[in-house]
């Protein structure tokens, strides 16, 4: 478990956010920029004092200013991804790893050549940072982290200064090190998209506050999030596990819920885990069963509650079984249909307008 | 005119470059020290410390080595200091020299240093200390070879300086051929002396020489430097 806690006052911005993660896992704060996502992970690494806070992971204290505990920054064993990755330009690839190894504390967990491996760096050790891509730049950064042995890596927008097709060319690695090496993570980002294929935890941040923290499918369900990521982005993550494939359209079979979906993904043993995204904006609400379509989908469930969206539109969340999902609807359907808490309905989405990431869930 | 140098001119060269030498090891360490507390400590009087770094440079020679006499003299304070407890004399020795053109050089080399630091990513040093560096760990591997350019530039700026210095050296350990008679003071000797013209340009012509060595070395150690910090 981490535990975090802390106030700082900087001029007129005052940083007043307290939140927990499971350990193993991965908690995303998540914020519009200027909201003090940086200023917490800088409170949490210790190179920023806060006026006050705690922060503690499972039972060691690294920070409590009730206690005057404050273990400096060199040895709380956290490892920091900056977004501007932060490589000593007099070292090469090498030399950077191995600044970390040689400063690592015990017991070492992840070896030189294991950490090589995982981040593919074999054919970059011999090159200077001004030598690399942004990509390559951010994954030798987080393979010096690793190799100063962190209880803790916090990654600090790692991917915001990389264009689309770069982020690909680290994001497999991130989910990589979250499923094999089991190590948390905090991760600092404004964009969803991120924030889905990594976090299994969220905490929202407005205005230097924490408001809102919990698990993702909860979280992507959170009016503060909605808010942030726009209308067309909304939608519940819901965690499902693979069924099977379905012989006749080659779609792998999904339970959520109380329900089933079929998904285009690569292919999966049974039993693997999935995080599918339904975006509201893709959902169809129907108050009768509905027949001879050619949607694959179709969920039963309860509408539990309908509230008013942007535009002319209403949100309207559905359970189906233990799972909240959410559709976006014309607030005249919302009208005509009569949908109203209680109601049971049925939630069509077409199997393309899916998208899902395979998941090592951490219990 | 002979391109060989006389005893006299070489003894001359020999020593200007031994008391520069000197006067550079016994300056470098300080100026590092200075160079970084200035920049990176905030406390009270730290402007005075500023001022009293640069003093010299705004100073005649002349007061900087009567106020040198003063104090290292073998009546002076720290001059009497030293001579007993340690049996170092500085009036009237290359030390002495040295000592005089390590405090003229010292603010060009300081100045030099302080642009390099400012320059220094203070977010490199940041994520040293997230990987276990200590702060003598960080200064020795991040920040001393991040600021190389700029030690080099003083170092270099401060060496040429020290050859020539003329007047602090003068006033204080006097023009005594083979202990503090450098290139300068020895041209000086040269043009009092009846018909010493020509002795006196040879030892412009050396100097001039040296000075221009001492620039192209100076500018072909930057590049060095900047291709090893990959710039």
């Amino acid at each position: 478990m981490l535990q975090v806690a802390a106030t700082k006052r900087l001029g007129a911005f005052t940083l007043d956010a307290r939140f927990e993660l499971p350990t193993p896992g991965v908690v995303a704060l998540f914020g519009r920029s200027g909201c003090g996502k940086s200023t917490l992970i800088n409170v949490i690494a210790g190179l920023l004092d806060a006026d006050s806070g705690r922060v503690a992971l499972d039972d060691v204290v690294l920070l409590d200013t009730g206690q005057h505990i404050d273990v400096p920054p060199e040895r709380r064993r956290i490892g920091y991804v900056f977004q501007e990755s932060r490589l000593f330009p007099h070292f090469d690839v090498a030399g950077n790893l191995r600044y970390a190894a040689r400063r690592a504390g015990s017991p070492r967990f992840v070896g030189f050549d294991l950490v090589v491996d995982l981040l593919d760096l074999k054919l970059l050790m011999k090159r200077r940072a001004h030598q690399l891509s942004g990509g390559e730049r951010q994954r030798v950064a987080i393979g010096r982290a690793l190799l100063s042995q962190p209880r803790l890596l916090l990654l600090d927008e790692p991917l915001a200064s990389l264009d689309t097709s770069r982020r690909e060319e680290v994001l497999p690695y991130l989910e990589i090190l979250r499923d094999q090496l089991a190590i948390p993570m905090v991760y600092v980002s404004h964009n969803f998209d991120e924030v889905l294929r990594l976090a299994t935890h969220l905490v929202l941040m407005e205005c230097g506050s924490t408001t809102a923290q919990g698990g993702i499918g909860e979280m992507s369900l959170n009016p503060g999030v909605r808010a942030i990521i726009g209308a067309e982005a909304v939608g519940a993550i819901v965690e499902g596990t693979v069924l099977g494939t379905d012989v006749a359209s080659g779609l792998t079979r999904v339970g959520v819920g109380g329900g089933e979906l079929k998904v285009p993904a690569a292919a999966a043993a049974a039993g693997a885990k999935l995080r599918v995204q339904l975006l509201a904006r893709d959902l169809i609400v129907a108050t009768r069963e509905p027949q001879h379509l050619s949607v694959r989908n179709i969920l039963t469930g309860v509408v539990t509650a309908v509230t008013g969206d942007e535009g002319d539109a209403d949100l309207i969340a559905i359970d189906i079984g233990g799972t909240i999902i959410m559709a976006r609807v014309t607030r005249a359907a919302t009208r005509e249909l009569k949908l109203t808490a209680g109601l049971r309905v049925w939630a069509l989405v077409k199997a393309v307008s899916l998208r899902s990431h395979f998941t090592r869930v951490p219990r | 005119m002979t391109l060989s140098l006389s005893a006299n001119e070489s003894e001359a060269l020999y020593l200007s470059l031994s008391v520069a030498a000197r006067s550079l090891l016994l300056s470098l360490p300080f100026a590092i020290l200075l160079a970084w507390v200035l920049t990176r400590r905030q406390f009270l009087g730290r402007t005075i410390l500023d001022a009293l770094v640069h003093l010299p440079l705004v100073l005649p020679p002349v007061v900087v080595g009567y106020v040198l006499l003063l104090l290292f003299g073998t009546r002076g304070p720290i001059g009497s200091w030293l001579l007993r407890g340690f049996g170092v004399e500085l009036i009237f020795t290359r030390n002495g020299a040295a000592l005089a053109t390590a405090v003229m050089s010292f603010p060009l080399m300081v100045r030099a240093m302080r642009i390099s630091l400012e320059n220094v990513d203070r977010g490199l040093e940041d994520a040293a200390r997230t990987l276990g560096a200590g702060a003598l760990d960080r200064f020795a591997t991040i920040t001393l070879p991040l600021m190389l350019p700029g030690v080099l530039a003083g170092a270099i700026t401060a060496f040429s300086a020290a050859l020539g210095e003329f007047g602090a050296v003068i006033t204080f350990v006097s023009n005594i051929p083979g202990e503090t008679r450098t290139l300068p003071l020895a041209l000086y000797a040269a043009l009092q002396t009846p018909g010493g013209d020509h002795a006196a340009a040879r030892l412009a012509v050396i100097s001039i020489a040296l000075g221009f060595a001492g620039l192209l070395l100076s500018e072909w150690f930057a590049r060095r430097v900047r291709g090893w910090l990959g710039r």
